[in-house]
């Protein structure tokens, strides 16, 4: 039998998944181990049991000076960063997205400037950004905003541009006028693309977001994790990775529980 | 008397000749195929006639109004694919043909209900009641083309255009859609220009038969001469001519013989 033609079953299925995950964890348990072995002192690699502790403390355990747990207030400051500026940057993109996909003049005038703006690297505009909005949450969440909102108009207006034009002739011939074309023939069917282009610019948000928070914040997940960096707190940093990557494969896969269950239509071909 | 009036229309993409010379007069009421090998400006003609496209030369009027500019109402349109909106269930894209030409696309309390019962009753005689609340995705194909000629109609248009509407469905589900839309227009009576690959269904269904062919080729350059209406059949009794021409002429009958004593 071919190779392309077998697929595991079952058991070896679940078990072929949860492989790369075990094999990270074990070599990191045995090059930890090695590690502290030679030095006991060793803060590069900390035992997982260390982790372990250090974590149940971050989550539980209120600061003693504030008497807030710093975690959750990390959390929520950058969840809220985070949420205003994807937030943001989805409504305009999906303004733009229609308008440039639908009508001819905003195509002309806008598609080739949005094209040459995406390709700015966001991350060099933070110093402006700064300059202009000052250290506050706002240069944060318009970074965010300005990171993602190019390649996600592009992404929509192309979206649009994709409905079959037979659609939008058959619309025309039941008399419908553009903004009802806008509305009630483009704009449903582009919302499902919206959560997917979400989807997709998340890894890149929190990204700037990290970034914008390393450089210049008092609270927040990034900037914790460069604050404990200087007592190479390496326990601390990998707790608040996990955290990280567990909150963005959260608001992912509840993304995509959004889109099915919002959009019943585009499962229903399948 | 003439409903629509094509006088000289060419089309052209550049220098890509497609149709030339096109003039044609068609009767309020008649069924017109038209038929053709691929590329041959079928279906150019037929976005020409929805207002799609403008030709680069002559007017196209529906009922002597002016030449239209876009697609509008008095043309509905069924194609062979993506004609009725994935987005919405089956009962929503009758609702549509009534509402989408509101401001916002919409009705709201008293009206709303109305035409909801309108597009079940709609629906019930198309027979497609059962599935109202489906997606067309789930619908099969001839279903599917059943509620879009249901969709066109329900916009009461002046014409009905049909490109190859059932190109894509297999030859029983086609016979039934025949038996429909044969209905349907015993029923409205409207005009109806459809585009097809199918000579069969062109003559079963249609009052006329338009050919469209190039009239001249260049070897040099295939695309330098556009096609043109080169066959006109009067695809009536069957396509039998002069059924009819008692009509036209009375003085033609025989004689009935003298009364003799």
């Amino acid at each position: 039998m071919r190779l392309i033609n077998r697929r595991p079953a079952r058991p070896a299925a679940v078990l072929l998944t949860a492989l790369p995950f075990v094999a990270v964890a074990i070599a990191y348990a045995i090059a930890s181990e090695i590690r502290l072995a030679a030095n006991p002192q060793d803060k590069l690699l900390p035992a997982p049991a260390t982790i372990w502790d250090t974590a149940v403390r971050l989550f539980s355990e209120p600061d003693r000076r504030t008497g807030e747990i710093l975690l959750w207030r990390d959390t929520a400051a950058s969840l809220r960063r985070l949420a205003v500026g994807v937030g943001a940057g989805a409504l305009v993109s999906l303004l733009l997205g229609v308008l440039i996909g639908l009508l001819p003049y905003v195509r002309r005038t806008l598609s080739d400037f949005v094209a040459v703006i995406s390709m700015v690297p966001p991350l060099a505009l933070l110093p402006i950004l700064f300059i202009v909005f000052g250290l506050g949450e706002m240069s944060k969440i318009v970074l965010i905003a300005i990171g993602i909102t190019p390649l996600m108009i592009r992404d929509l207006a192309q979206r649009v541009l994709d409905i079959p034009h037979e659609e939008i002739v058959k619309a025309q011939t039941l008399g419908a006028s553009t903004p009802v074309i806008a509305l009630r023939v483009v704009l449903p069917q582009i919302l499902p693309r919206l959560i997917s282009a979400v989807r997709l610019q998340l890894g890149p948000a929190w990204l700037f977001l990290i970034a914008a928070e390393a450089v210049a914040a008092e609270v927040g997940l990034g900037y914790r994790i460069f604050l404990v960096r200087r007592y190479l707190a390496m326990d601390i940093i990998l707790t608040y990775v996990i955290w990280i990557t567990l909150l963005a494969f959260v608001i992912d896969w509840a993304l995509k529980q959004l889109s099915r269950r919002a959009f019943p239509w585009k499962e229903a071909g399948l | 008397m003439s409903f629509v009036t094509v006088r000289d229309v060419w089309q052209s993409y550049g220098a890509r000749s497609i149709l030339e010379r096109v003039t044609l007069d068609v009767s309020e009421g008649d069924f017109v195929s038209i038929v053709g090998a691929s590329g041959c400006g079928k279906s150019t003609f037929l976005r020409l006639l929805l207002a799609d496209e403008r030709p680069v030369r002559g007017e196209i009027r529906v009922d002597g109004a002016e030449p239209a500019t876009e697609p509008g109402r008095s043309r509905g349109v069924v194609f062979q694919r993506y004609s009725v909106f994935p987005h919405m269930t089956v009962r929503e894209n009758i609702v549509a043909a009534e509402t989408f030409s509101r401001p916002l696309g919409r009705v709201w309390g008293r009206a709303r209900r109305e035409a909801r019962e309108r597009a079940d009753a709609t629906l019930e005689r198309v027979g497609l009641a059962h599935v109202a609340d489906a997606y067309p995705a789930t619908l099969s194909g001839g279903m599917q083309q059943r509620l879009a000629i249901a969709q066109a109609l329900t916009a009461r248009p002046r014409i009905l255009l049909l490109d190859e509407p059932f190109g894509a469905l297999d030859p029983g589900t086609r016979l039934s859609m025949h038996a429909f839309l044969q209905d349907l227009r015993a029923e409205t009576g409207m005009t109806v220009f459809m585009v097809t690959h199918d000579l069969e269904e062109g003559f079963k269904l249609g009052d006329r038969v338009l050919v469209f062919d190039k009239p001249r080729w260049d070897t040099q350059a295939p695309e330098r001469f556009g096609a043109t209406i080169t066959y006109d059949f009067d695809a009536r009794d069957g396509g039998v001519p002069f059924q009819r021409i008692l009509d036209r002429y009375p003085s033609l009958a025989p004689r009935p013989p003298a009364a003799t004593g």
